[in-house]
């Protein structure tokens, strides 16, 4: 707070003049794509669109139908081409990397500049009402940066990845003007200098979501899926409304730098509601319990967006929120233990579910929920650095894992397609030893399964075991440990936290092995014609996988842990302290959150060996060879049922809380409401009322002018006595 | 300078106008009471005029403007409602009753 | 003196105007009413010449007295309706004081209004209008304003006349079938 006054007492701030005066480019590039992409996808709309899948697809189970199912349903025809397909597939990619270069850019001249305030760069005037003065404003900043640099890097790949995954599909402009779309979003959301900028990039994200889960709308679980995870974010939005609303009207400020400045003035109570509806808002965006359930179903958009947004960037979104609200949050530790509470719940919760799915991006999807905790994990214990840092190493390797297995239906659908076969694509019981096939694939994913399990030297074991360490270390001397939540001592808690962390660890290392030995190892289930079609995916999708790979291999430098012996260590740490190190530091009552170096040698010897047992575990108790394929396997029973299920919570939902108000809405709201009151006392009463008055003005129309002569003077006697009797 | 009792005469004639309004059915007697009115609202115009300026008689022109234009309308429409009822009372003339 | 003449003059003309007009609401035949108001017009005009508005008073006798007011007697006599029994005029106790009280409220009214305060920056210093009347000649009084600061209102008069003259031909036209 100081140091914002000092840097408005001196004036210029040392980024002004300097490139980042360009940060506004970087979204615009990609809205750029959208335009052209849109157009392109206008022009041909009227005679290209998805073709109907039903006739083939309709033993398919929902949210599954991928890449080129709409293709084969022409049987063995070639697929057409989209006529614009080659400017798309220029224009798309482009623009990401022209951001890409872009942000590089500024994110050295940041590096170079030490800042340690935000530079703002201010575009227009917004809403500027009464004191609520709200500008359309960048912020440029250490964290704003990183998440810039992840999001048009890794979205930079996914776009090159789409080129092929993609091309044959009839809507490709379509799904290009959605994607460029979707980071011009993001970025909104991550580079705004006020929370309403942020809102907007934060709903302009969840209607691309929307758009790109149900972007093969003609299929009614696909459209679905997207009303159900734009349905779910609503409810977070609410809370998210709130939290502005009541930073508003607590404040007066919604810019970043106003409300950090102010927030001292809050009271306990008032920044603990702030905190916990903003976290409401990010338990939708970011997939946490209760919100969660979207976030599966969303799978049924194509893959590379569920690598895009349903795994790497969007649903980030309430973690960066919550690193970017560091301040407020580190004021209420009811709510910082509410947040990593919530994550640890959540990241247990999906992980076991995780263990008994067979679609194998279902698996994934529950391994980013479950990865999302341990975000939140993060954040929540105040340990910011390390949950950003977890964000990013995960925005890696999951991008990874989903290119992956997107590279894996490919082939699979490529396989089905020349024997018009319209078996399941995505089940893994049809997979199986695909090692053979397609050796790229199977080596990369191997990498990002590593990462994600906690095998050092990949980039997963650093980022979560900072974080596991972070919840050790806030057990005692931090404001988290001395507060208590719900009646439970807040050390018990974070015990219990990192408890519930490392079982996570060990059913993360286990579902993942599952996946990989189900898909990649044992005899191969695919059948016998399809078996001699299955291939490696073209370069222009190995080529980003072999990036991410590089980047999961090594995305753990960017963070590395205090005892290791060389290279830079804690580097983002380090590189965001300008933006949360002082909410850290006030979580951690003014101290540097530190561990004796033998205590943080058992934690990681425990974490490592957590991983390890957890692979072996799945690697011998697994049998790949003895699995049938899905046609053939019968129902499971008993617990595996129920995870299979997902716990039935979506019936459980549909039970507890669509039903009542599709019940609430027929009864009251229909029966009630609509026919009772707004048709029978509205509109019909407001027929009557009309009836009524045209009955006596009928009587009062006489057409003798006498009469009107005496009515107009009465008036003109009223309008007079207004003014003299005023 | 009389200003204040030629305004007085002039509410006077004035209500004389709208009692005649009131209680006469003839047309034509009607039209006349509102010249009435008029001149009564000339000469307030006039009396105004004695104390701000010749703005006042100027407004009396256009007055009688109006007043020769309405005279000449509304006579052309008694004439023909005449044409065809035969009558020039307002009782039997209710053709606003839609 | 002419203080007091003028007061006499005031006072003379405008009984003679209000007893002319109670006599013009009162008479039953239509003639008899006309001539009633042409004499109130009359002395309108004295009083206007006794007010400095020389020109006023004498297109009042001209154009109200002599022009409409002829048009009306000359529509009376065209129609043929010098005979009052034919015509159905307010009757009945409650009508006559309804519209009587009516017209003492309007009354009330109009005086109160008059007896507001007007700003005095407005006025202008007495004898102004007679100096004026004497600079520029009783026409031009009226004709320096007339033509300059509502020139385009007389222009706009002119296109009310000529719509009033093309209505009443429209109007007055006998429709052939």
């Amino acid at each position: 707070m100081l140091l914002l006054q000092e840097a408005a007492a001196a004036g210029a701030h040392p980024l002004s003049g300097s490139i980042a005066e360009w940060i506004w480019l970087v979204p615009v590039f990609p809205l750029i794509g959208f335009l052209i992409n849109g157009l392109l996808s206008l022009r041909t709309a009227a005679h290209i669109g998805p073709k109907d899948p039903t006739a083939h697809h309709a033993h398919h189970d929902h949210a599954h139908d991928d890449a080129h199912g709409h293709a084969d349903g022409h049987g063995h025809d070639h697929p057409a081409v989209h006529p614009y397909a080659g400017i798309a597939s220029l224009v798309g990619p482009a623009v990401l990397f022209a951001s890409f270069a872009l942000t590089a850019a500024i994110f050295l001249a940041l590096s170079g500049a030490h800042a340690e305030t935000p530079f703002i760069k201010t575009l227009f005037s917004w809403m500027p009402a009464g004191n609520l003065a709200i500008n359309a404003a960048f912020q440029v900043d250490q964290l704003s940066m990183v998440m810039t640099m992840v999001i048009t890097g890794v979205g930079s790949l996914i776009h090159v990845f789409s080129v092929g995954y993609m091309k044959e599909d009839p809507g490709y402009p379509r799904y290009f003007a959605y994607l460029n779309l979707f980071v011009f979003f993001m970025l909104v959301l991550v580079l705004g200098a006020n929370y309403p900028m942020l809102f907007v990039g934060w709903e302009g994200v969840g209607l691309c979501s929307y758009l790109l889960i149900g972007f093969w709308f003609s299929e009614k679980a696909n459209a679905d899926a997207g009303k159900k995870a734009f349905i779910v974010n609503r409810i977070g939005d609410f809370g998210f409304l709130v939290a502005m609303f009541l930073l508003f009207s607590n404040l007066g400020a919604l810019d970043f730098a106003g409300v950090n400045a102010t927030a001292s003035q809050l009271s306990p109570l008032v920044v603990t509601a702030i905190c916990l509806f903003m976290f409401l808002g990010c338990a939708g965006k970011s997939a946490q319990i209760p919100l969660y359930v979207w976030l599966p179903d969303a799978m049924a958009g194509p893959t590379p967006v569920s690598a895009l947004i349903h795994a790497a960037t969007m649903v980030t979104a309430g973690v960066y929120l919550v690193a970017r609200s560091s301040v407020l949050f580190s004021m209420s530790p009811v709510a910082s233990l509410t947040v990593a509470f919530v994550g640890a719940i959540t990241a247990l919760f999906a992980a076991t579910i995780g263990l008994k799915q067979w679609d194998i991006k279902k698996v994934l999807a529950y391994s980013t929920v479950s990865q999302l905790g341990y975000m939140f994990i993060g954040v929540g214990v105040g340990a910011y650095a390390a949950g950003v840092f977890h964000l990013v190493t995960h925005a890696f390797f999951k991008a990874l894992l989903f290119l992956g297995s997107g590279s894996v239906i490919y082939a699979m659908h490529q396989a089905y397609h020349h024997t018009g076969n319209h078996d399941d694509a995505q089940d893994m019981r049809n997979m199986g030893g695909l090692r053979q096939f397609m050796p790229v694939t199977f080596a990369l994913m191997w990498i990002a399964t590593l990462a994600i399990a906690g095998i050092p030297p990949f980039a997963g074991f650093f980022s979560k075991d900072e974080i596991l360490g972070a919840v050790f270390a806030r057990t005692h001397g931090s404001t988290l440990a001395d507060a208590t939540w719900l009646g439970i001592p807040g050390s018990a808690l974070l015990y219990a936290i990192y408890a519930i962390g490392l079982v996570s660890a060990l059913l993360t290392a286990i579902y993942m092995t599952r996946m990989m030995l189900y898909t990649f190892h044992g005899p191969n289930r695919t059948g016998d014609k399809e078996r001699s079609h299955l291939r490696e995916a073209p370069w222009v999708m190995t080529g980003p996988l072999a990036v991410l790979g590089v980047l999961s291999l090594a995305g753990g430098w960017l963070n590395l842990p205090t005892f290791f012996p060389a290279g830079p260590v804690q580097a983002l740490h380090h590189w965001l302290e300008p933006v949360t190190g002082a909410a850290a530091l006030r979580i951690t009552n003014g101290a540097e959150a530190h561990l004796e170096h033998s205590t943080e040698y058992i934690l990681v010897g425990l974490a490592i060996a957590i991983a390890v047992i957890g692979i072996t575990i799945a690697v011998t108790r697994l049998k790949p060879a003895a699995l049938v394929s899905k046609s053939q396997s019968p129902a499971s029973e008993g617990i595996e049922r129920v995870l299979e299920h997902k716990y039935f919570v979506d019936e459980a939902y549909d039970a507890a809380v669509v039903q009542p108000l599709v019940g609430v809405s027929r009864t009251v709201l229909w029966k009630g409401m609509d026919v009772g009151l707004i048709d029978g006392l509205m509109v019909n009463g407001s027929s009557y009322l009309a009836r009524g008055i045209g009955w006596v003005g009928a009587r009062l129309q006489s057409g003798q002018v006498g009469t009107y002569a005496w009515v107009l003077i009465i008036g003109v006697l009223g309008v007079l006595g207004a003014f003299t009797l005023r | 300078m009389m200003v204040a009792e030629a305004l007085a005469l002039s509410a006077v004639l004035f209500t004389i106008g709208v009692v005649g309004v009131l209680t006469r059915r003839n047309a034509i007697i009607i039209f006349m009471c509102v010249e009435l009115m008029l001149n009564a609202v000339n000469l307030s115009f006039v009396a105004f005029s004695r104390m701000y300026g010749a703005t006042g008689q100027v407004f009396v022109v256009f007055v009688m403007t109006v007043a020769a234009a309405e005279a000449a309308v509304g006579l052309a429409i008694i004439i023909s409602i005449f044409r065809h009822r035969q009558t020039v009372d307002l009782k039997n003339i209710n053709l606003l009753k839609g | 003196m002419s203080d007091f003449f003028y007061r006499v003059h005031f006072y003379l003309f405008g009984l003679i105007a209000i007893a002319s007009a109670l006599a013009f609401v009162t008479r039953k035949s239509p003639v008899a009413a006309a001539l009633w108001l042409v004499n109130t017009m009359f002395s309108l005009a004295a009083i206007y010449v006794m007010m400095d508005a020389h020109f006023i008073g004498a297109i009042q006798v001209l154009v109200y007295a002599g022009a409409i007011m002829v048009v009306f007697l000359f529509v009376v006599m065209l129609l043929n309706l010098g005979h009052p029994d034919e015509l159905s005029d307010i009757k009945g106790t409650w009508g006559k004081l309804g519209a009587g009280l009516l017209g003492l409220a309007i009354l009330a009214q109009v005086m109160a209004m008059a007896r507001s305060q007007a700003p005095k920056e407005l006025i202008q210093p007495v004898g102004e209008a007679a100096k004026s009347l004497r600079d520029l000649n009783a026409v031009g009084v009226i004709a320096k304003p007339l033509f300059s600061e509502h020139l385009l209102a007389f222009e706009l008069t002119s296109i009310l006349l000529l719509v009033a003259i093309v209505g009443a031909v429209v109007l007055g036209k006998r429709r052939s079938t």
